[in-house]
């Protein structure tokens, strides 16, 4: 019986995945060949999506991106035993965009059956639980803390400081909500762990409960992710009935349920505060702060709320050890960051690494340029509320601290590439427009501020009074960067600003030095 | 219930909601997410028998509704187009995917084609940010699309049923 792998995940059924298996699988009967349809997740090498994989003695050989039309065709080859096509890459591990990677999160995405629970194990899946299950909570909390991860949402905040704080705080209900609501445009890192291997989420949450003592979670994913959902959903059917969550993980007697909650559209929510407030039932709100949610959280509780990535990584540091991941990175930024890359790309997909890697490898040596074969102007770091980069910065390594050197933050590790065909005093008029559409509304600088920013920007590129507007629009920054309850409102002002600063010509004025040497 | 809504085409589908959801901690979402499943959209006259079941005020739900771009207060057309316009989709021109989506329909953003058949609304990522520019169809995403795909698309979608 040959294994053939056909993603489940959303990138490659949006370019037609589905229609493959199925024809891969009528075709197998037409032909009588014995064939086991394995629904993965992405390796993430999305130009090549549909990928197909076959199972061999010698390894998964690929084949993308594959249409309906191409199967009988990759049959007449001989796919099933991996022999050549034209639509051949060979073995699937020695592609260089993947050969070249440290896939520590990410390391069964794409490879294994997503919620099947042998496959999980095979694969080195619950062993960080195991490890977990024999060890104090205090432990567990100094394990995160000695392995440096930092919150992989875009606030780089410590992990194992935020656990503790929970883990000291006593209570007589505590949770972990996981912050699946990733918003930010050009990231995709979220989805595709939980499309692709949502049982890691489910043990990183299992872990977090023994460390802290909470014995309830909630993943609180956005509905632009239905695939999540499903594959979420079944993932955690899967745990409850293999005994690794409910009333006793395993035996222990200590409980962990989870469940999914689905978001209903503002980017808003994404904030950890404002995820809260619709998690219970409200508005999503930015709340003040203090109190900590690790103090008071979800329904009054102490919660720990870490992003999915976060989550996610925590397994493997506790079964190799925090030394085994604190190693991979390079100063404050320890272990790895799968790092997205989207927009105008040539080789758009999921490159995870260490930290260290600049932002110009990230771009060519993987990314191969853009798609329209155009030089790149910009990219965009972060999301929407992340600085645009000139290529004069693109020598930066990823790392916290050097971006923020820059006036710019890695955030959740999501590049966007834009050719010269750019305009950046639309993007910087765009930037403040989705503030506007998306601002919860409870602090001025960010509600109205946002509105005012659209006005004097629309002003400066129809040139009137040019001077005194674009004088007025970063003393808007300056108030909405000190006087904005959360990062929406604080943190709009990164990519106008840099927009300004680096590509002042686009504003009507004269070319920055700096930029203009460097293109 | 007061007897108008009691008799209402939608208050089966607005009880059972309740029903399935109104024990759990923070049930609104679930309960709206339901209600707009079954009926396709959270009737505003739902909102009073929403918020009784709950012990809220109606202001409370009727602030909720309209607070997420997910929630519609009135019926849509038979299927959804939604157009990412974020940053990864416009780096790759989804500005000419929307005006000819508009174009072809008829309409501006949040509204339905005369036929009824499609509504079209704006999204902010999809997550498909390799593949840009993205569109989502009543819950399934297009990759690479293009104002070709979208017109095949289209063709099938406003096919009278």
């Amino acid at each position: 019986m040959t294994r053939v792998f056909v993603p489940r995940d959303s990138g490659a059924l949006s370019m037609g995945a589905e229609a493959v298996a199925r024809a891969i699988a009528a075709e197998a009967a037409v032909r009588n060949q014995a064939v086991t349809l394995v629904r993965n997740g992405s390796r993430g090498l999305y130009w090549l999506e549909p990928m197909v994989e076959v199972e061999t003695p010698t390894g998964r050989i690929a084949y993308g991106p594959v249409t309906p039309g191409d199967v009988p065709g990759l049959f007449d080859a001989g796919f099933l035993a991996g022999k050549a096509h034209p639509l051949g890459h060979g073995p699937t591990e020695q592609i260089p965009y993947l050969a070249k990677q440290e896939r520590l999160t990410t390391a069964r995405v794409g490879v294994i059956d997503p919620v099947s629970i042998p496959d999980y194990e095979r694969h080195g899946g619950f062993r960080g639980l195991r490890n977990a299950l024999a060890m104090a909570p205090a432990a567990i909390v100094e394990a995160v803390t000695q392995s440096g991860l930092r919150g992989r949402g875009g606030a780089a905040f410590p992990t194992g400081i935020k656990w503790k704080t929970v883990l000291g705080t006593t209570a007589d209900q505590k949770y972990i909500v996981c912050n699946a609501d990733e918003g930010d445009s050009g990231t995709f890192s979220d989805r595709m762990i939980m499309e692709g291997d949502p049982l890691v989420l489910v043990e990183g949450m299992i872990i977090a409960g023994l460390a802290v003592g909470a014995t309830a979670g909630y993943i609180y994913v956005r509905s632009e992710y239905p695939h999540a959902v499903t594959a979420l959903t079944e993932a955690i059917q899967a745990a409850s009935a293999g005994g690794f969550l409910g009333a006793s993980v395993l035996g222990s007697g200590r409980r962990f349920d989870l469940e999914v909650r689905v978001g209903a559209g503002a980017y808003i929510c994404g904030e950890e505060t404002a995820l809260l407030e619709s998690l219970e039932g409200r508005r999503g709100m930015v709340r003040y702060k203090p109190p900590l949610p690790a103090i008071e959280g979800l329904f009054g509780k102490p919660t720990v709320i870490n992003n999915v990535i976060s989550l996610a990584s925590v397994p493997i540091i506790l079964d190799r050890g925090a030394a085994y991941y604190r190693d991979y990175g390079m100063g404050r930024s320890r272990g790895t960051l799968p790092i997205q890359l989207a927009g105008n790309v040539k080789y758009g997909g999921l490159v995870e690494k260490a930290f260290g890697v600049t932002v110009r490898e990230l771009l060519y040596d993987y990314g191969g340029g853009t798609r329209s074969g155009r030089p790149i102007r910009a990219v965009q770091i972060g999301g929407p509320l992340g600085a645009y980069l000139p290529a004069s910065q693109f020598d930066t390594p990823l790392d916290y601290e050097a971006f923020i050197g820059i006036s710019a933050m890695v955030g959740h590790g999501g590049i966007v590439v834009f050719d010269d065909t750019v305009d950046m005093a639309h993007q910087a008029r765009w930037a403040m427009e989705f503030c506007a559409i998306e601002s919860c509304g409870k602090c001025t600088p960010c509600r109205i501020g946002s509105i005012r920013g659209v006005e004097v920007l629309d002003r400066i590129i129809a040139d009137e009074d040019r001077e005194a507007n674009l004088a007025l629009v970063r003393d808007l920054c300056d108030t909405m960067l000190a006087g904005s309850l959360c990062a929406l409102g604080g943190m709009t002002p990164f990519p106008v600003l840099s927009a300004l600063n680096h590509f002042p010509e686009d504003f009507g004025l004269p070319a920055a030095p700096l930029a203009a040497a460097a293109r | 219930m007061p007897p108008e809504t009691a008799t209402a085409p939608w208050t089966p589908a607005v009880q059972r909601a309740l029903d399935d959801h109104k024990a759990r901690p923070g049930a609104l979402l679930p309960i709206l997410h339901e209600i707009q499943q079954r009926v396709g959209h959270v009737p505003p006259e739902a909102v009073p028998v929403i918020a009784e079941a709950l012990n809220l005020s109606r202001a409370e739900v009727h602030g909720v509704v309209t607070f997420y771009h997910d929630f519609r207060d009135h019926p849509a057309g038979r299927h959804v187009l939604k157009v990412c316009l974020a940053e990864s989709c416009q780096a790759v021109g989804c500005d000419h995917l929307l005006a000819h989506a508009k174009q072809r329909l008829g309409v501006e953003l949040h509204g339905t084609s005369a036929d009824g058949a499609v509504t079209l609304e704006p999204v902010y990522c999809l997550g498909n940010c390799a593949l840009s520019p993205a569109l989502m169809v009543d819950g399934d995403v297009v990759g690479r699309a293009t104002p070709e795909k979208l017109d095949g698309l289209l063709a099938e979608l406003r096919r009278p049923a």
